[in-house]
């Protein structure tokens, strides 16, 4: 295991240069352009786009440019936002606080939500509850975020006043007064992200608990005489995790990607919104920079799956 | 994708225009500025918080480096310039201690030198001393290459910026200038301490910590600064007016949507001012006549929301040729069907029901919209007015003659059209209604909705410049309203086409030589009144030629403003911000 | 009397002994009919097809007529969906819209479950493929969807236009855009359930006895991790449905006037409080499907598992 460990993590060194080189590449060929700003702005004549141009050193061709960019990269300098001109990182430090205090918070809520409903759900298949659950685990992913976070803010800011909409990032945390303002300002976000998390992985804890519980091992513990309880949460969930791991940690680098639609909804300055605004304006160095971390979490966590597996079920060997 | 809409066609402009300085000797049509004043507030600091919201999130406070006009706005309460323009385009002094003009003597009568006295005993937030050597650093710095600066039109023209004394600064440009006041006004004429940013010079500038936070003259000065998200701004203590500003603190915050913005104004209360609140006038209306909390202010000068007409050929089997200005539009180069397409557009009902009727927009039928140049001529043009009998007896006439499918043809040509624009709720709105319109008259159209960020661009085939498309739409961003160069993009010129990168402004690959005759009387015109004549002519040329056509004036300023704020006074031609030090509750 | 009966039975007795075992496939849809859920959940999905595909030819109001003077009028029996602000007919659009989400919903969704399922089981039951299949969906998982979007449209839109005409190569885009997006996180569910599975005493047991990799990886492994497959199905068709709206706005999908589910929902967010009928319709129709076909997997699902044949 540990020799496996090393090798993958050995690996991820190639396929992160890979990344990093192919999201180059397509920041490079995508025809957006940081210059769009100026687009119908006569006060900024051709003249004055091909100064900043030249400044932002877009008149190298890409393959130069990534290079550049790579070796400051590795020595952990991800360079100056186009658009702001300041440093990346202290861009990607302003915003992560906000989004692991709503988007991380959501997704553990979703979780912690999903596992036990998903299980009851299978475990009492096709009676009320579990058709409840089901419809309104539906309802939860045809519905698009934006939706539900447009009628909470309805309902909670306009009509009855109880809760703001307008995220504070300024706010610290410092006594029981400003907790509960955290509370009051996350809670909506937190709701729409974590119900929607839940709805989709309440799906699949109960598909695959469905899958396991007619197993010949879970018959097995029944004969043996084991309490239901025990047999439903030692036997069947431990072996329908499997799917559900891979799930969870496909999901965690999301979490740093930050929800996009929710974020700018309720105003959370997180780094969803910045990425998106980054990709928008052409900010290369931001895009290029999360992106890249993303890519790291993503083979990070891949990877953890893949020792999970072998810890939940014995049989699966790697070499 | 959906929260860049409307962002460009929201403007300020930036330096007042002969013909706008001369709208100030008639009556303004707006309160002048000097009414805000006699009722400013007694006490600096007086006031609590200012919360002020922008949907777009300002990314860095130095409009010399602005990446649109949230960053010019921002930097403006902090940063100012010699001089300001209020809404009928008249300048008012900030820096300066007077606006020179050839009757006092500090411009001179070939209009190439413009002295400039400064107001004296003016101190930045820091304490240090403002002086004309300040003046002196901008111009080295926005005015050098290598600085790229995003005011660098403002340079175009200006031979150089000196120090006479320690208050008095002359600028030269090296033709006359009938636009005396270009350098140094407005969004564009920021002027940046030479201490604070003595290490931003040139290559320097793009890795410019101060830009984060500026230290300036202005009203309020940055406590902390999160780009993209929001400024925490204290009083500045120094300020020249012992009495200003208002407010203790101001709280900038950035993000969401138009909707968003509006909602937190009229219907929750919960800010103070809200930019640019460019929603559909159904919601709009319903959100504004209701609100207990806010009103709406809006103002208008020259930004245009047009139908471009490609004068080249786009189709695709072209190739590289494709909507170069040396081809033919297949129909557009007959008149009469550029002429049938004006008469089956419905302004009237755009205005109405997307614009809602003043709300965000209204009706013109003009390129140029505002004070004296703007011409009365066209409201009677039978192109400025919408008749589908007239339109399609237009067509019938030049021998269009409509198929079994409804479609007008002519030779082998079919009216097929490709509508292209940028993706706003408002602008595919009038996308439909033109398209219902013109299949009523017999054309055949395609509507095409491109994101803002590749439509604005002169590198994309789905952008604008490269216009492979028949029909365009969108708004000029309002101002400068220095006429001349206004009118100069329609000129032989300017056409967009490969030899120029697609980087000029002619979208329509428009070439006539009688307009290029106007447009260069224009540009050397001293005598106002002569000028607004040009510039009327060619106007007239543009709309009867149905070089474009005009769809809607558009609001340049369309904010939220609480119901307790007073003194909130906009201005067309310049940053919202102008008059933020007068300001109160 | 007595031979008859007994040449009959002789007759049918014969006819069974004749008759060939009935495959995996019809014996599916033998069990699948008797599932009412699931009959119920095609049905629906029948009649919504049904309903986009010729409903036009019945309700006959045209979908692109502006009439101000009827703007946002809730349902009534005129307009049984309402209206929209520029006062057009929103059962008319909802019913030719549905023709494009339907499909893109369904079969971009197909694309991307085939895509993942074959990529994973692969990577799950071959060693040797494992680990450079897995890199590549890291790669996938990682990029910028919306710079890689856009950098597709433009190497590809005019090249697939050409060579299907404009209609059905921005519906090939679309479709194919979406299923090449979204098959990673299947392959990775296909791949987690081949590796546990590949070591169960049953699929040794089918070794043992000769069954090529093949039918191992068809006959036994696939039919048990088909349920995370159809999930995924599931929530992806909504999904798919909300994408092309999104993608019509970076100038991929189809022109702003085709009133696709996802398009109308996205158009009457900003009027949700003063005209909740615009957004409420489409939604449901997008909920329907999505529940329609989750009866038919669950269906599926119970009529594939190898255990339920006893």
């Amino acid at each position: 295991m540990g020799r496996y460990v090393t090798r993958r993590l050995l690996i991820a060194i190639p396929t992160l240069l890979v990344i990093s080189f192919i999201m180059y590449a397509i920041l490079a060929i995508s025809p957006i352009d940081p210059l769009s700003q100026f687009g119908n702005d006569p006060r900024v004549p051709p003249a004055a786009r091909e100064n900043i141009r030249i400044a932002l050193g877009l008149d190298q061709p890409w393959p130069i440019r990534y290079v550049k960019w790579l070796l400051a990269a590795l020595r952990g300098d991800f360079g100056v936002s186009f658009m702001s001109h300041s440093s990346v990182s202290t861009l990607i430090w302003q915003r992560l606080p906000n989004t692991l205090a709503v988007v991380g918070v959501a997704y553990i809520v979703g979780i912690v939500v999903a596992l036990p409903i998903g299980l009851i759900s299978a475990v009492r298949r096709n009676t009320l509850t579990d058709h409840a659950v089901s419809t309104l685990a539906y309802v939860g992913f045809s519905v698009p975020t934006f939706f539900t976070g447009l009628i909470l803010i309805i309902i909670f800011s306009v009509k009855l006043h109880w809760l703001p909409f307008l995220y504070d990032s300024n706010l610290k945390v410092t006594d029981l007064s400003s907790l509960l303002s955290q509370f009051r300002q996350s809670i909506m976000p937190i709701v729409v992200l974590g119900l929607f998390d839940a709805a989709v992985l309440t799906r699949y804890v109960r598909a695959e608990m469905l899958e396991h519980l007619p197993m010949d091992y879970v018959r097995t513990a029944r004969a043996k005489g084991l309490a239901e309880r025990a047999v439903v949460i030692r036997h069947a969930l431990r072996n329908s995790l499997i799917p559900v791991v891979t799930l969870i940690a496909l999901g965690v680098p999301t979490v740093f990607g930050g929800a996009i639609v929710t974020e700018q909804i309720f105003h959370v300055p997180g780094i969803g919104e910045l990425l998106v605004r980054s990709i928008g304006d052409g900010d290369t160095p931001v895009v290029a920079a999360i992106v890249l971390i993303f890519a790291a979490l993503v083979v990070l966590f891949n990877l953890l799956a893949d020792v999970l597996y072998a810890v939940l079920d014995p049989r699966i060997k790697y070499t | 994708m959906e929260k860049r809409y409307l962002r460009r066609g929201l403007a300020l402009a930036v330096t007042a225009s002969i013909a706008l300085a001369a709208c100030t000797q008639t009556p303004a049509t707006s309160p002048a500025p000097s009414a805000s004043a006699s009722t400013a507030p007694v006490a600096r600091g007086a006031g609590g918080d200012l919360k002020i919201l922008y949907w777009q999130a300002p990314t860095i406070l130095n409009g010399h480096q602005s990446g649109g006009t949230k960053d010019s706005d921002a930097s403006r309460v902090i940063l100012e310039p010699l001089a300001a323009f209020d809404n009928s385009g008249a300048p008012i002094p900030r820096l300066a201690a007077e606006i020179p003009t050839v009757a006092n003597g500090s411009v001179s009568a070939d209009l190439t030198t413009v002295t400039w006295k400064l107001k004296t005993g003016v101190k930045y937030s820091d304490g240090s001393p403002f002086s004309a050597d300040d003046v002196v650093f901008t111009y080295t710095y926005m005015c050098d290459e290598k600085t790229a600066a995003t005011t660098f039109g403002a340079c175009e023209n200006v031979k150089s910026v000196t120090k006479k004394d320690a208050n008095t600064v002359v600028v030269t440009y090296a033709d006359a200038n009938p636009f005396y006041l270009q350098w140094g006004t407005g969004t564009q004429g920021e002027i940046l301490s030479s201490v604070a940013w003595k290490d931003c010079l040139a290559e320097k500038a793009k890795t410019c910590a101060t830009d984060q936070k500026p230290i300036g003259t202005g009203p309020y000065k940055v406590r902390e600064f999160k780009p993209g998200d929001t400024i925490l701004l204290d009083m500045n203590e120094n300020y020249r007016e012992a009495t200003k500003p208002f407010f203790k603190t101001v709280t900038w915050k950035g993000g969401g949507d138009a909707t968003a913005a509006a909602r937190a104004v009229f219907q929750t209360g919960d800010i103070d001012y809200g930019w640019n609140l460019q929603v559909e006038a159904t919601v709009l209306r319903g959100m504004a006549t209701s609100s207990t909390t806010g009103d709406l202010k809006s103002v208008y000068s020259n930004s245009i929301e047009r139908l471009v007409l490609n004068r080249a050929d786009p189709s695709a089997s072209l190739g590289d040729k494709r909507s170069e200005p040396d081809t033919k539009h297949p129909y557009f180069s007959d008149k009469a069907v550029r002429r049938a397409l004006a008469m089956a557009t419905d302004r009237k009902t755009v205005a109405e029901q997307i614009y809602g009727n003043g709300l965000t927009g209204r009706t013109s039928c003009n390129a140029w919209n505002g004070g004296d140049a703007e011409s009365k001529n066209t409201a009677n043009l039978d192109v400025c007015k919408f008749d589908l009998a007239a339109a399609n007896a237009e067509l019938d006439k030049a021998g269009w003659v409509k198929g079994s499918d409804g479609v007008r043809a002519k030779g082998g040509v079919r009216l097929e059209m490709l509508y292209q624009t940028s993706v706003n709720p408002v602008r595919q709105k009038n996308q439909d209604i033109n398209k219902a319109n013109w299949e009523k008259i017999g054309f055949k159209v395609t509507l095409k909705s491109v994101d803002a960020g590749v439509f604005f661009t002169n590198t994309s085939p789905d952008g604008y410049a490269k216009f492979f498309a028949d029909v365009e739409e969108f708004a000029n961003s309002a101002g400068p309203p220095d006429i001349a160069s206004f009118f100069n993009d329609w000129t032989c010129k300017q056409a967009v086409g490969k030899a120029n990168n697609w980087n000029n402004n002619g979208n329509e690959r428009y070439c006539n030589p009688d307009y290029d005759k106007i447009v260069d009387q224009l540009r050397k015109e001293a005598d106002r009144t002569k000028a607004n004549a040009l510039a009327i002519q060619a106007n007239d040329i543009l709309v009867s030629d149905v070089v474009i056509i005009p769809l809607i004036n558009r609001t340049s300023a369309t904010s939220g403003v609480s119901k307790s704020m007073k003194n909130v006074e906009l201005s067309g031609w310049d940053s919202e911000m102008w008059d933020i030090a007068n300001w109160a509750k | 009397m007595a031979t008859t009966t007994s040449q009959v039975r002789i007759g049918v007795a014969t006819q069974e002994y004749k008759r060939p075992p009935r495959s995996l496939w019809a014996d599916a849809w033998f069990t699948f009919t008797r599932d009412k859920l699931a009959m119920a959940g095609l049905a629906m999905l029948a009649l919504l097809v049904l309903a986009t595909l010729i409903g036009p030819f019945f309700y006959e109001r045209p979908v692109g007529v502006i009439d101000f003077e009827k703007a946002l009028l809730g349902p009534s029996l005129e307009h049984p969906f309402g209206t929209d602000d520029l006062g057009r007919d929103l059962l008319g659009r909802s019913l030719w819209g549905g023709r494009v989400s339907i499909a893109v919903g369904i079969i971009a969704v197909l694309i991307a479950i085939s895509l993942g399922t074959a990529i994973g089981a692969v990577a799950g039951y071959f060693r040797k493929a494992d680990n450079p299949l897995m890199r590549v969906t890291d790669i996938f998982l990682s990029l910028p969807i919306l710079p890689l979007l856009l950098v597709i449209i433009f190497l590809f839109r005019e090249e697939v236009a050409r060579r299907f005409g404009p209609d059905v190569g921005i519906f090939i885009m679309i479709v194919a855009v979406i299923g090449v997006l979204n098959w990673m996180p299947v392959a990775r569910l296909v791949r987690a359930s081949f590796l546990s599975l590949k070591n169960k005493e049953f699929v040794e047991a089918a070794r043992a006895v000769g069954s090529t990799d093949r039918r191992i990886i068809f006959s036994h492994i696939l039919p048990n991790v088909l349920s995370p497959v159809l999930v995924a199905a599931t929530i992806g068709v909504g999904g798919a449905i909300l994408t092309e709206s999104t993608l019509s706005f970076l100038g991929l999908g189809f022109p702003p006037d085709v009133p696709t589910w996802g398009r109308l929902l996205y158009d009457a967010q900003n009027f949700i409080d003063i005209a909740p009928h615009w957004a409420i319709f489409p939604g449901l129709c997008i909920f329907l499907i999505v529940l329609s076909i989750n009866y038919i997997g669950d269906g599926l699902r119970d009529a594939l598992d190898p255990r339920r044949k006893i």
